[in-house]
């Protein structure tokens, strides 16, 4: 057990744990943010994704040691944000939404692309989410979708 | 009246896409215990003695001895134990639970139950036939007497693991004698069927819902019987709230799967044409027969894919082997025999010299053609306006021309195909008899009470689109819940492509009464349920009649790019065409067409499982491949609208379509990539340098 302090969606959080834990179990067992998914529990899927520092990271694959004072952002806290918001409204005139398991990570994933690059191409975007597994879209929707973001949201990112 | 194929906003994006939708996993309400299962290491065993270690304060065993009523899970059969008693017969088969609090703790008591087995031989061979079914149609016998040329070959197929992102999870509260269970379910009467004969309880004691669904496709169908009543007996003997979900390499690893298949197919060929057919599919159960019988009458309706045959024999078997028990996969069946009939057909028009795009328009089925059951087709088919808008699309005719040098290894394949929609056979009068309720209440709000789930295919904007359409009201005034058992009536399991045909079909007759019946300021209640249309006439035992409805059709067109030093492969492109009667929301419609080809193309070439002495080989996401947006080409579709009398708007069913052309059409462009004739998939590098370096094509 440590006392580990760190930062979640913009506010401080300092918990007694094993640093050993997996960050996705304290994130949902204990912070509920429950917004963040388990699809493998081995770093292969994305339907953990979390940005760490502004990167994306599988929190199944981050000790909760690692976190220590850095700072967090699940879906709970990026859907406050007006990325979030172009995002929301490109993934939903493009269908790319169906059982919606794969959903929050792919939103994480796509934010991390577009922070780096606000004008991918569709093979930078296809490179961009390989990282998350989807089994019901087929993915061209979800391309579709962050390109649209990437219009619409010309200045934001 | 605006086009209902209109595209609108689904009614669930915003909760998921902001991550609040609720999955089973979510729920936090209250203080679950945890649920573990033990679980036979051996695929075939006598089960002599179990050591358990002494449990600490708050935990708990629970093994078929606490089953109040028969040890079996109510499926068809009763063949498949809720917890194995004196014998395993596959790796993976639970034999208890460990219930409690700290995961922790339960591994530590699991690592410490000692389990003493007396190991027997298993059977992995197709030797065992638990399900035998024949028909035939015409004189296929006369046919097979007098011939030129008999053409024989055999295909097989692996197996295909589902893959639904979120993991099974079921999780239970107890009040008094109610158990409730909330699941990631596809079909609540299922569970709550199967919950009411394990406890030997009344219905009243039974309460099912459903949870957000992470994703199915056939694997939340039959398999959330089992866990359901793993729980419910677990719930009755601790009395508290329990989680029971699994972690991603149980789930591989215990849960059914789509059929291995071995299917030889027979043409006697008289004057360069096929004078009879003969099929034998062979499908690998597992170690209990579950839907697998289903699964073959399915596979062996579909034996003459989208042609017209009139001599035709079918023979079909499900073998018990000691390996985990096969069920519903998204196309049920039909993705296997829709990939050997179509190879067939290519194969026997090489064989004969015969371009094989003419030979296999000779034989398409039309309107009031004879089915392979001798039942009728009775709507207009458009496979030809569906064939030729796809080739047109994809530049088929100069694409076969241009990759015709062998040393190209560029190859475009092309796959036509049927879905029967709705249950087999007599299946929705007799086994199922859909029921749906509309309930409108004093404040105007309309309820559409019904059990069918939406995993992701979108039957609550398609559903609530239906009735809005026909009451005239907007969207916001109907309320389409999660299904609980408590509040709906038996609409049916959400399987089969029925959902928008069949209970939509219901729900829209519906909306034709409650608007005669609205009362303003009243609660309005109507029911419905399903009638056979007359016409329709089934044999179950001999396979005589309508086996459908209606069916679904299409098209794939798929071009792939096959490296000549890996042999690895590349889509570069799919082409789409289908008739799904009328698109209740086009966008919908398209989703589920591009998620379902991947899907199947998946099984065509990528998806690779198999197993060794019954233990699953690929067991976690890195050793089972599935696609991912860099293996993904564009896929473009085109929907042809064709009505359908009896659907709602027209529509019929569309889930599964799109899945069973895919492993066909990728086939056949590989096939000519490598210009070796393909019988197996998925097509993997291995399997091709084997052809290659054979020799034989
Ligand atoms: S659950 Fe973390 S990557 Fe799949
Ligand atoms: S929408 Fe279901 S996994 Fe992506």
């Amino acid at each position: 057990m440590a006392k580990i302090e760190f930062t979640l969606n913009n506010k401080i959080i300092s918990i007694d744990e094993h640093p050993n834990r997996r960050l996705l179990d304290v994130l949902r067992d204990q912070l509920l943010q429950t917004g963040v998914k388990e699809g493998c529990g081995e770093g292969e899927c994305g339907a953990c994704a979390v940005l760490l520092n502004g990167e994306i990271v599988n929190s199944c694959m981050v000790p909760l040691g690692n976190v220590l004072h850095k700072e967090i952002i699940t879906i709970e806290g990026y859907r406050e944000t007006k990325q979030y918001q172009v995002l929301k409204e490109a993934y939903s005139i493009e269908g790319a939404v169906q059982c919606g398991f794969c959903t929050p990570g792919m939103m994480i994933a796509s934010e991390a692309l577009l922070r780096k690059n606000p004008h991918p191409s569709d093979k930078e975007i296809r490179d961009g989410i390989s990282g998350n597994l989807c089994r019901c879209t087929g993915y061209n929707m979800i391309i579709k979708a962050i390109k649209r973001a990437s219009e619409e949201g010309e200045g934001l990112w | 009246m605006k086009d209902i194929s209109k595209s609108i906003n689904k009614v669930d994006n915003e909760e998921k896409i902001s991550g609040k939708a609720k999955y089973v996993s979510d729920y936090y309400d209250v203080d679950y215990l945890y649920a573990k299962t033990v679980r036979s290491i051996h695929p075939k065993a006598i089960i002599k003695h179990i050591d358990k270690p002494d449990l600490p304060e708050g935990y708990y065993y629970v093994d078929y001895r606490d089953i109040p009523g028969k040890n079996f899970v109510k499926i068809i059969f009763e063949d498949m134990p809720v917890f194995a008693e004196k014998e395993v017969n596959y790796v993976g088969e639970p034999i208890m639970l460990i219930v409690g609090k700290d995961k922790e703790v339960i591994q530590d008591i699991e690592r410490n139950i000692k389990i003493d087995y007396e190991v027997l031989t298993p059977v992995f061979a197709y030797k065992d036939s638990a399900v035998h079914y024949h028909f035939h149609k015409g004189d296929a016998k006369q046919a097979f007497r007098d011939y030129d040329q008999i053409i024989k070959y055999d295909y097989d197929t692996g197996y295909q693991e589902q893959l639904y992102i979120e993991p099974q999870g079921m999780l239970g509260t107890i009040d008094g004698d109610k158990v409730t269970l909330i699941g990631s379910i596809q079909c609540p009467y299922y569970v709550k069927n199967a919950v009411i004969s394990i406890l030997d309880t009344s219905e009243n004691n039974v309460r099912v819902k459903q949870a957000t669904v992470g994703g199915a496709f056939g694997g939340k169908e039959e398999f959330p019987s089992l866990t359901a009543c793993q729980l419910a007996v677990a719930l009755k003997k601790i009395n508290k709230p329990i989680k029971l979900i699994y972690d991603r390499e149980e789930d591989i690893e215990v849960t059914t799967k789509r059929h291995p298949s071995k299917i030889t197919l027979q043409a006697a060929i008289k004057n360069q044409k096929i004078a009879g057919l003969r099929c034998h599919v062979r499908l690998d159960g597992g170690a209990y027969i579950g839907l697998s019988g289903v699964v073959l009458s399915r596979a062996l309706i579909a034996s003459t894919g989208v042609y017209t045959i009139d001599h035709l024999e079918v023979n079909g078997d499900v073998y018990s082997t000691n390996t985990v028990p096969n069920g519903a996969f998204r196309g049920f069946g039909a993705p296997q025999m829709l990939f050997a009939i179509e190879m067939f057909m290519n194969h026997i028009a090489k064989d004969l010299k015969i371009d094989p795009l003419a030979f296999r328009f000779e034989y398409l089925a039309k309107q009031h053609d004879q089915t392979s059951t001798q039942g009728t087709f009775r709507d207009p088919i458009m496979m030809t306006e569906l064939i030729h808008k796809a080739m047109e699309m994809s530049s088929y005719i100069e694409k076969v021309k241009a990759y015709q040098d062998e040393n190209i290894y560029k190859g475009i394949g092309m796959s036509f195909v049927l879905h029967g929609c709705g249950f087999t056979g007599s299946g929705e009068a007799t086994h199922i008899n859909a029921k749906v309720k509309l309930k409108k209440d004093d404040q105007e709000k309309v309820h559409i009470l019904i059990a069918a789930v939406d995993m992701g295919q979108g039957v609550k904007t398609t559903m609530k689109k239906i009735v809005a359409q026909i009451l005239e009201i907007p969207l916001d005034d109907i309320v389409f819940n999660h299904p609980d058992t408590d509040f709906v009536p038996d609409s049916g399991p959400t399987v089969a492509s029925r959902t928008i045909m069949i209970v939509g079909g219901l729900v829209a007759r519906a909306a034709l009464s409650l608007k005669k019946q609205w009362t303003i300021g009243e609660e309005v209640v109507v029911d419905e349920h399903y009638q056979q249309p007359e016409y329709i006439k089934w044999d179950e035992e001999h396979f005589i009649g309508d086996a459908y409805p209606a069916y679904s059709w299409g098209v794939n067109v798929v071009e792939v790019e096959v490296s000549k030093v890996t042999y690895e492969v590349t889509i570069v492109g799919s082409w789409s065409t289908y008739d799904v009667g009328k698109a209740i929301d086009e966008r919908i419609i398209l989703g589920q067409a591009d998620g379902g080809h991947l899907q199947g193309l998946g099984f065509g070439y990528l998806e690779v499982m198999n197993h060794k002495n019954g233990h699953i080989e690929q067991k976690n996401v890195t050793d089972y491949i599935i696609p991912t947006s860099v293996d993904t080409p564009m896929m473009e579709t085109v929907l042809i609208d064709n009505p359908y009398p009896l659907g709602p708007y027209g529509a019929k069913g569309a889930g599964e379509l799109p899945l069973v052309g895919g492993a066909p059409a990728v086939a056949l462009a590989i096939e000519q990539a490598i210009n070796h004739k393909v019988h197996s998939v998925p097509v993997t590098p291995e399997k091709m340098m084997e052809m290659i370096l054979n020799g034989k094509n």
